[in-house]
């Protein structure tokens, strides 16, 4: 348990690195970064496959997706950069303070109320532990759906690009 | 449930709030689209972490990991076309400002 609290730890400092840097392409790697801890965390809660996944897609390409769009776009002048950091300084002081506020108020709630009804309610599992029987037997519609998905997604993007060459 | 489960889900709960807090507020706060989408990408990262744990705690592991591969899989789907969409109002506006949205005609 400790180390789960070490990573999401570090999770939560990478995720407010993300938020509040100045640069984008930092921020799209703290993201990253944020991403393969979770990852991590995945692996430890018997989730593999899904850890793959998500190492692969979401730090890998997802990342890759950021990072060319900001290529793509125009990097600011410096003028901009100082006047644009001052402004986003100020907007941005108040979430670190909320984070810990929230982190002491959930402590707090965690301490002092007693869950144990709650946790009486809720079930004991002992469920189907072969991923491949849920995808393919239980939950056969998600696949489809998945599929809709990537074909709607590669239309939207064609669409766009098309668009954007035309103009 | 199992006491140990309980403690599991509620310490990795706590975590998820403020990692979505933190989403939240650089959607809520940021003027930069591509900012917004870094928040947003931040939001769907608590939401599969809550599934992940959710599952392992109530022992559907397996049910968890083929929503959480549904889940990626629409996560990249709307990030790809959302970084179409940011491009296209770029070129339109030559800024990545989101107040400039308001000038659209319709």
């Amino acid at each position: 348990m400790t180390i789960n609290l070490m990573l999401l730890t570090a999770m939560i400092i990478a995720a407010l690195w993300t938020v509040m840097g100045r640069s984008l392409l930092k921020a799209s790697i703290g993201l990253a970064l944020t991403s393969a801890i979770i990852t991590i965390l995945m692996f430890r809660l018997d989730s593999p496959l899904a850890a793959v996944f998500e190492l692969s897609v979401c730090t890998g390409l997802i990342t890759a997706v950021f990072v060319s769009t900001i290529s793509l776009t125009k990097p600011l002048t410096f003028p901009e950069i100082k006047k644009l950091s001052k402004d986003r300084n100020k907007r941005f002081r108040y979430l670190p303070m909320i984070i810990i506020l929230v982190g002491m108020a959930l402590a707090y709630i965690n301490l002092k109320m007693d869950f144990s009804a709650v946790r009486e309610a809720l079930p004991e599992g002992a469920h189907e532990t072969d991923v491949r029987n849920v995808l393919w037997n239980t939950r056969q519609l998600d696949i489809f759906g998945q599929i809709i998905m990537i074909l709607t997604g590669t239309f939207g993007v064609i669409i766009l690009f098309k668009g954007t060459r035309k103009r | 449930m199992n006491e140990l489960y309980w403690r599991i889900f509620l310490n990795f709960s706590f975590f998820i709030i403020m990692l979505f807090i933190a989403g939240f507020y650089c959607i809520l706060v940021t003027r930069n689209l591509i900012r917004v989408m870094i928040g947003l990408e931040l939001l769907i990262k608590a939401v599969t972490l809550f599934l992940v744990v959710a599952c392992y705690v109530s022992g559907q592991a397996a049910l968890g990991q083929a929503l959480i591969i549904t889940l990626i899989v629409m996560e990249v789907v709307m990030i790809a076309v959302l970084a179409g969409v940011v491009l296209s109002i770029y070129r339109h506006n030559n800024s990545l400002d989101a107040r400039r949205l308001r000038e659209l005609k319709g």
